[in-house]
């Protein structure tokens, strides 16, 4: 590199003009967010004269709690069983033949990236009476009849965990890709054995791996927004659903901007864990 | 004692069938003979295929998605290039503030930037025009890019474009002819992943646009609570495919466990 910064100003247009897209299409729509969850819903949208902090009380209600309380309640359960099968699986996989890593990671992205309404409609399928596996238990004569398991919790979890685990996977997957493959050589002639070797040594020496792995489970969780309506009760109904609910439905913005507030508050918390986490790492 | 190698194994085929499963009969469910989604399939009929293409609603819905998904996935590189490259070539402290921006609408749960559009795009009485989708996913994908890119200009050799411009070459000259064809990898594959993501993108989608026009998400969505059809059924196995074939292509002409930030052995 030969200058540390451009010369000209028309040198800086690269940096700037991007920036100026990213402001106005994302901080001002941010930013009129925030400002909206603290006026009063009228017919016309927003009132623009009073502002008010009422939203915001409403988040001491019963209701509230409720859905705090199914919100965080699927996020904890969610990222616990994902990251209990995502972390063997992916100690697993990075020492794996390069072709089976490659067709691994393929399927998991295309299972991550797949809309909600796919996955949600497959295991709304999969879970059903007339197509589900039901019909199997009943022909190993498992069970009598044919039975539905959805909507419910199970169902729920089933569905959230199926895009959780490849997310783990792929959180998990350059890191322990990186572990120095000597150490576990190493423990492997002092005689322990293989899975010895998982729990005495990859497990805890991964310690803080798990911890930020787990907390961008629950972040990536808490944005699960048509699974708890396929394939839940309104009773399951997460953050994220209500607020598009009373955003589009009940045409209350801004109630559905302090919820989002709050989201966001939430959110920012547990990434800045994360990040404090990695400092720590490196240290 | 059981090795690791046949642990992995029994570990790999267990878990490819689970998460198989429910694709599979899905798979089973979209060539029914008639008109109702039972597993076994009864009959053999891929003509649900076929109304994706034929039956208007459906093939809409098809062109919608991909229309949104090829502008926004390209808006979204177009503001992750220049980001990259000159945080790349001049590695200026508060260059760093404007990467942070373009990554928080990714890492933030989607209905953070939906309610954002929703009330913006209203405000603006601009709700519901065609080009709110393309802007608001493009807004909302500008990580994957920015991330891969990222990645791209770190891999490059410092004293390439050095001795480039020993050479006479100008900054424009020496992106144009050693920089940009050694990050272009890079950067197909940000557009892949971001073109993926807007293809099966709800949420955004539907907040902004939702009242006027119906991408595939939204038409499968929709038809799970207004009525069944095997052509969902269908739909949902054509961007499954989609879906795989994209991803396989990336790894097919790039390093995808580098791509995902592997350390390759």
């Amino acid at each position: 590199m030969n200058a540390s910064s451009p010369r000209t100003i028309a040198g800086y247009l690269p940096i700037i003009l991007p920036a100026v897209l990213l402001v106005v299409f994302f901080v001002v729509p941010f930013g009129t967010m925030v400002l909206t969850s603290c006026h009063e819903n009228s017919s016309f949208g927003a009132s623009e004269t009073t502002l008010t902090l009422a939203n915001y009380q409403r988040l001491l209600s019963p209701f509230f709690m409720g859905l705090l309380l199914a919100t965080f309640g699927l996020a904890f359960g969610v990222a616990a069983i994902a990251i209990v099968i995502a972390f063997p699986f992916s100690y697993l996989l990075v020492n794996a033949p390069r072709a089976t890593q490659i067709c691994w990671l393929i399927f998991l992205l295309s299972i991550l990236s797949l809309s909600e309404s796919i996955t949600g409609f497959a295991w709304s399928t999969l879970l059903s009476r007339t197509a589900g596996i039901s019909n199997f238990l009943v022909f190993i004569g498992f069970i009598d009849k044919p039975a539905s398991y959805t909507p419910g919790l199970a169902a729920l979890v089933a569905g959230v965990v199926y895009t959780a685990f490849p997310y783990a996977v792929l959180v998990l997957y350059p890191i322990l890709s990186r572990v120095d493959p000597h150490i576990e050589e190493a423990a492997r002639t002092l005689g322990m054995s293989p899975l010895g070797t998982f729990f005495g040594v990859v497990l805890p020496m991964q310690r803080n791996t798990i911890v930020t792995t787990f907390l961008m489970l629950l972040v990536f969780t808490l944005g699960t927004y048509l699974m708890p309506q396929i394939l839940g009760r309104p009773q399951h109904w997460t953050l994220s659903v209500v607020i598009s609910d009373q955003a589009l439905v009940q045409s209350n913005i801004p109630f559905a901007a302090a919820l989002a507030v709050f989201l966001v508050i939430v959110t920012f918390l547990i990434l800045i864990t994360v990040v404090q986490f990695g400092r720590k790492e490196r240290a | 004692m059981i090795s690791q190698v046949s642990l992995r194994r029994i570990a790999f085929s267990l878990l490819g069938i689970i998460m198989a499963a429910p694709l599979l009969v899905v798979f089973g469910v979209s060539v029914n003979e008639k008109k109702s989604l039972t597993f076994p399939p009864q009959g053999f009929n891929l003509g649900w295929y076929g109304d994706l293409f034929r039956s208007s609603d459906w093939s809409d819905a098809v062109l919608n998605s991909a229309i949104i998904a090829a502008s926004s996935a390209a808006f979204a590189v177009v503001i992750a290039f220049p980001i990259a490259w000159f945080n790349w070539r001049y590695r200026l402290g508060w260059v760093k503030v404007v990467t942070t921006i373009g990554l928080a609408p990714f890492l933030l749960p989607p209905v953070i930037t939906a309610l954002g559009f929703l009330s913006f795009w209203t405000q603006a009485g601009l709700y519901g025009q065609y080009f709110t989708v393309i802007v608001s996913h493009g807004i909302f994908l500008v990580s994957l890019p920015l991330v891969s890119l990222t990645l791209g200009f770190s891999t490059l050799d410092a004293s390439l474009p050095e001795a480039a411009a020993t050479m006479g070459a100008d900054n424009r000259v020496i992106l144009r002819t050693v920089v940009f064809p050694l990050v272009r990898p890079y950067l197909i594959s940000g557009f892949a992943f971001a073109f993926v993501v807007s293809l099966n993108e709800y949420l955004i989608a539907y907040m902004t646009v939702g009242a006027v026009l119906e991408t595939l998400p939204m038409r499968i969505f929709n038809s799970l609570r207004y009525g069944y059809t095997p052509a969902m059924a269908s739909a949902s196995i054509f961007f499954v495919i989609l879906t795989i074939v994209i991803f396989s292509l990336v790894a097919r002409f790039g390093d995808l466990p580098k791509l995902l930030g592997a350390h390759t052995k």
